[in-house]
Formats: C-alpha cells, structure tokens, sequence
C-alpha cells in the first residue's frame, strides 16, 4: 500500500517535474516572523504551499520583529514583494487609503470566506472591499489566579457588580484585586477597551476609535465611571511595572486578576503557574442588553500594490484561509485560527478563547492601538495611564484627548 | 593660559620669492587636508541639518507626499503641552547636571592622594563611566522599582506605604537624573584627576609658605589652574544635559503619561517612534533643540576663540 503510494506519488512527480522546472514562477514574501514559533509556522505554510503548487517557489524574507514596522514603510514603496505581513483594522488604514495594499474583494467572494472567516470580515473591510487575509488571532480576556479565589472563598463573576464585590473580599485579605504594569502602555488600553465595550458595545467603540464621537462625550464618561469603581483595588504605582513584572504579583498570590491577552499564559506558566492554579475567563458583563463583543489583534496576509505576480499571490491567501492549513498553522503559532471549521488543541485557555470569541456576536475588536490612529492611540493610551494614578484628572484628560482627536482626524 | 607657540608669526618676507608651482601648492595643500574632513562634517552635520529644517515646514508621513504647510508646525508646538514638559524637563535636566561638577571635583580632590592601592579606589569610581547607559538605566530602574527595587523598600520600611519615584510625575524626572549623574560625576572626576596632575607643585609650595590653607587654598590657588579641566566639564555636562535620551528611554519610555519627555525623546516619539512618524512636527523639535544647543555652542566657541587670540 505505501509502496505503491510512494511509486505512484514518484511517478507523478516525474511527470510534472520538467514543466515545472520549465516555468517556476516566483512569490516573494516579507514577514516579521522572527521569533521561533512564527517562523516554524511560516516555514511549514510556505512548504504546504509549494506542495500544493509545484510550479510556484516562495521566497521567504523574515524581517525582525520591530524592525519590521519600521521596514514596510520602505518597501511598499519601494521594492515591493507580492505578499506581506500586517495586522488588521485601522492599522492597515493608512497604507490602504495610500492605496499601498490591493484589494482582494474576489478572493474572499470567490472562497466563501465572508462565511468562513466572518469573525474577521468587518476588521477586514474599509470602504465596502477587503484588503488581506487573517491567518491567527488570540484572545483578551482576564486571567486570575485559582488559589486567590479559593482563599478568599469567592466564585468567578459574570457581572461587573460581582467582580466589584470581590475585589472588596480581596482587599480584606491584603491582596490586590486588580494588577496590571502600564509601564509599556497598551495594558491598560486593553482596560478601557473591554470596559467600553462592555459599557457601550462595538459600534460605539469602532467610532470612538475612529474619531466619529468626541472624547468629551457622556458615554465615555461613564466608562471611566465604571473603571473607577476597581481603581482603589487596583495595584499601586502600575505606571513603574513592566507588564512582565505583574505577571509575578499573579505568581505570587498578590494579585487576583490580570486583564491581559493570551499570549501571556506562557509568561505565567515560566512563573510556575499550571492550569490548576491559572484561570481564564470572558470579561464580565456590565450592560446586559449589547451584544457581547470581544477583542482580538489579528495577523493578516496582504498584497502590495506594488506586487509583480498577483495572480499567485491571490492563490496563496485562498491558501492561508483554508481551515486546515490554519489549524496547523496555529498549532505551532500557540493561538487561534480564524476559520471557524479549523479546529483548536487541547490548550484549555484556546479552547476558552476559541470559545468565546467564535461566539460574539457584537464583534470583534482588535486592540486600541490598531483600532486608532497611532496618534490617537498613543495619546489614548498616556491618557489611561495618568486616569489610573489620578482619577480627578479625568476632566483634564478627555479634553487633551479631544484636541488630539480633532487634529488627528482632520486630515 | 598661556598662549601656544603654534600660531606663529607669518614668515618673515625675506630671500627670493618662491616658484610659482610651489606657491599654489602651498596654498592649495591645506585645503586638500581639510577636504576629507570638510565632507564628511557637510554630508554628515551640515546638509542634515537644514534638511531637518527644510522637513520642518512640511506635513509628511514618511510614507506619501509631502506637504507644504509653512510653519504651522510651529504653530502647533506652541500650543503643544507635552512640547512644555520636555521644555520645562530639559531645564532641569540642565541645571541639576551641573551637579555633575561639583562632585566630580570633590571626588577627585578626595582621591587625588599617595595612599597604598589608590589605583583601585579610582578605577572603582570611575567605574559607572566605563558601563554602557543602558545598563546604568536598567540598574537605576530596578532600584526604584515598585515591589522589589532597593530604593523602594527602604522607602517604606521608613513611611509604610513606599515611594515609587518612577511612577511619579512630580519625581520621575529627577529619578532618571540621579540615574544619570551617576557617570556623568564619574566622567568630571577624571577631568579633574588629570587636572590636578598638572597643577603646578611651586605654586603650592608658595601658597602654603604664605600661609593659604583648606579653602582658600582650593579657590585662589587649584582652581585658577584648573580651568581648561572645568571648561570641558562644563561643555561635556551642558551638552550630556541636553541629548539626555537613552536614560529617558530605557527608564521611562517618557511616561509616566509624558511627563519624563524631554526634548530629544519628544522629537524621537513624533518622528520615529511606532505611534509617530509625524517627520515635519518631529523635525520642528529637532530645529528648536538645536536652537537651544547653539546658544550654548556658540557661548563655547567665543570662549575657546578670545582664548586662542589670548584676551
């Protein structure tokens, strides 16, 4: 039976081979896959391809991870491969209004992928077209320490008023209910966005981010409302920590809950922490009438406009969406595909994240910092951080967030 | 100071005129000298800087076309509160530096003696001058930090609840300062050190006969000839002031919420930064930074210029 495979897979290749060689065509790919994991996974992707496709050779270009934002600046525009990494939502705005990225409308229509990877379409869309290929995606959510718990003699919340009432329980034993170390920022921007959308739900948060509400605005007002309520059980002195180093206060029992992204259960699991002691669970509700939505950075695949064999490149993103090339792909990746026919590993903080996020129904954000303009986003983020040291600013604080929304935006 | 023989009087006009050929190449040969020199200062200092200001009339991503929009980047600093905390924070970077004088005289002054293994002492306080800013950074922040650093837990086995300097708006500035002056009074010493070996003994010798002592002595006798010494600390320390920017960066990364900035960050943040690429607003803060360094440059060569001539 093997023999014979193998004698009629050589004899196949025998008969292909010679055309082959006869008109390799070539797709060159830059990606920032640089650390291990990553680039296990492009390396497979790009095999399973040319398996698939015999007469195309991709050549992979792995760029540092960093660096790799600066570098596509460079390279769109000015030697430009036909496939590149990039990320999803506002993030690809400007190069798609700079009209750097093609639109693949057609291989979305053409493989049903508004159905297959509808959890990502409208991250996907501007103006009415999409412009790249989600391949992975991980969950935010908060993570909490099982033990705290236990002690404390709590049960984990569904609502916002529970999770409050906890926090009093935790405080009386001298443990911080909340922890987080927005030394880098965006910690506590994952906060605020779980806070407004539980508060005011998707669509306001898409247009908050997008510049459409001011920042002044009664809404978000109340969303720092409700953040206030945890902020006296919250670690002190967060602005000073790494997000690295609060990890260890979860370690340690010194902190019940950490609002943070998937990517952090390995931060944790070096700490000691296993998933007896590690728990994972969805954002409580605050308003029970939105619609649940969730927050997910997703990786994309996009094509330059620039790109010299577009034909190809359209193949391989109809690859890459395909459910079972995700579902090994995010195996070596340690994340989620997006495919909903793709199927998750036995990871229990996957399975939760595969679990909630293919649920929501409100949508699917993608991180402050891709939603909104990096102006926006950095000033956003300075903002979060001096609320969460000084709340009476607040006032102060949106109005600076006001003026950089309409001098962002302007343009 | 005493004025070097090097610029010696024009040679006297006497015998025969040289050839022709030999004129111009005397003429010709210093030029040549300078030229690898003059390129490199035009390509590499010269023609970036007034391209950094021909960038600052403009709106530009990087990325797309640029756009003319005159000096309303300038404009808009005036307006910019985060452009006045790295203003006001450069201001102090610049005078607490100073401090970096001082001290470093002290410790010199204080080691500057014939005890056994004196070697040792002073390569143990030169030491933070030898290790790279980013590590001084990565030590200072780690000894403030909340939870585990040094400096935290004394901090509150002294008031209970602990000061966390880096997460203070009011300290942190001074916090990385503290961080910074640490090889900065490193850095003084050793000028001060090598100072000192010049310093006449005659003089000290007269001094002490006529009866100077202790302070006196230091003021009226060793500083006098310590100037050219204190003249580089302060150009070293004036200039270490005000491109404070790897300390800033590796402590604080600005925050907390901006309000470590100082202007060489700023100016990092808008332009270069993962949340910037303003490249015209950023360039505007690079065009005011070196605004604020010629004064201070200029200040320089006036000096060192009335000193060649010997005034």
């Amino acid at each position: 039976m093997n023999f014979l495979k193998t004698t009629a897979l050589v004899a196949l290749m025998g008969s292909i081979a010679i055309p082959a060689m006869a008109e390799q065509r070539v797709l060159k790919l830059f990606t920032d896959a640089s650390d291990p994991a990553p680039k296990a996974a492009f390396e497979q992707l790009v095999k399973g391809f040319e398996a698939e496709n015999p007469d195309v050779k991709v050549e992979v270009n792995t760029f540092d991870h960093e660096g790799y934002k600066t570098a596509i600046r460079n390279f769109l525009t000015a030697d430009s491969p036909d496939l590149a990494n990039w990320y999803a939502g506002n993030r690809m705005a400007p190069f798609v209004n700079a009209g750097q990225f093609t639109d693949v409308s057609d291989v979305w229509e053409e493989n049903g992928l508004k159905d297959s990877l509808g959890s990502a379409l409208k991250s996907m869309t501007i103006d009415g077209k999409q412009w790249g290929v989600p391949y992975t995606y991980y969950q935010w959510g908060i993570y909490y320490n099982k033990d705290v718990y236990k002690k404390a003699g709590v049960e984990v919340p569904k609502t916002w008023d529970e999770f409050i009432s906890n926090c009093k329980k935790f405080k009386e034993m001298g443990v911080d209910c909340l922890t987080t170390g927005t030394k880098a920022l965006w910690p506590a921007a994952g906060i605020f966005d779980y806070l407004d959308l539980r508060t005011n739900g998707y669509d306001f948060h898409m247009k908050l981010t997008s510049g459409e509400i001011p920042w002044t605005d009664d809404r978000v007002k109340a969303v720092f409302a409700e953040w206030k309520k945890v902020l006296p059980y919250t670690t002190k002195n967060v602005a000073a920590i790494d997000w690295q180093d609060a990890v260890s206060n979860i370690v340690q029992g010194k902190a019940a809950n950490y609002v943070m992204g998937n990517f952090a259960v390995a931060t944790f699991k070096d700490g000691g922490m296993t998933n007896d002691t590690l728990g994972f669970m969805d954002f409580p509700t605050i308003n029970p009438d939105i619609p649940r939505a969730e927050e997910a950075p997703t990786d994309t695949i996009h094509i330059p406009a620039g790109a010299k064999n577009k034909a190809d490149a359209k193949k391989f993103l109809a690859y890459v969406a395909k459910a079972d090339v995700q579902t090994k792909m995010n195996e070596e990746l340690g994340q989620l595909p997006i495919n909903k026919n793709s199927s998750v590993g036995d990871d229990p903080y996957l399975q939760a994240g595969f679990k909630i996020l293919s649920t929501a129904d409100g949508g699917i954000a993608q991180f402050f910092d891709r939603d909104a303009p990096a102006q926006m986003a950095k000033a956003g983020m300075e903002g979060f951080q001096e609320f969460m040291a000084y709340p009476d600013h607040l006032d102060a604080i949106l109005e600076r967030l006001e003026k950089v929304r309409q001098r962002v935006y302007k343009n | 100071m005493t004025v070097s023989p090097a610029m010696s009087e024009p040679r006297a006009e006497t015998g025969m005129p040289a050839p022709r050929r030999r004129r111009l190449n005397r003429k010709l040969a210093p030029w040549l000298f300078l030229a690898p020199g003059v390129l490199m200062f035009l390509i590499y200092v010269l023609i970036p800087i007034g391209e950094s200001m021909w960038i600052s009339f403009f709106q530009w991503d990087g990325l797309s076309a640029k756009h003319w929009i005159g000096i309303e980047n300038y404009l808009e600093l005036l307006d910019d509160d985060a452009f006045y905390t790295s203003l006001k924070n450069n201001l102090i970077w610049l005078v607490l530096y100073m401090l970096a004088i001082p001290f470093g005289l002290f410790i010199a002054l204080f080691l500057n003696q014939t005890v056994r293994g004196i070697r040792i002492y002073k390569s143990l306080f030169f030491f933070p001058f030898v290790i790279s800013q980013v590590v001084v950074g990565l030590i200072f922040s780690w000894f403030y930090a909340p939870g585990f650093g040094l400096f935290f837990e004394l901090t509150k086995w002294l008031d209970g609840t602990g000061i966390a300097i880096l997460a203070n708006p009011n300290t942190v500035t001074y916090g990385i300062i503290a961080a910074g002056l640490w090889p900065q009074i490193a850095y003084c010493m050793i000028l001060y050190l090598t100072g000192l070996n010049a310093v006449a003994p005659d003089q000290i010798e007269a001094a002490r006969l006529d009866g100077a002592k202790g302070i006196k002595m230091l003021w009226y006798v060793v500083l006098p000839q310590l100037r050219p010494a204190t003249f580089i600390a302060v150009v070293v320390t004036v200039i270490g002031a005000l491109r404070s920017f790897d300390l800033v960066s590796i402590m604080t990364d600005g925050g907390p919420f901006g309000s470590s900035r100082v202007l060489s960050y700023y100016m990092y943040e808008q332009a270069l930064s993962e949340y910037g690429y303003r490249m015209g607003y950023g360039a505007a803060i690079a065009v005011v930074l070196f605004a604020i360094m010629m004064i201070f440059i200029s200040g320089f060569i006036w000096k060192m210029w009335r000193d060649e001539r010997g005034l």
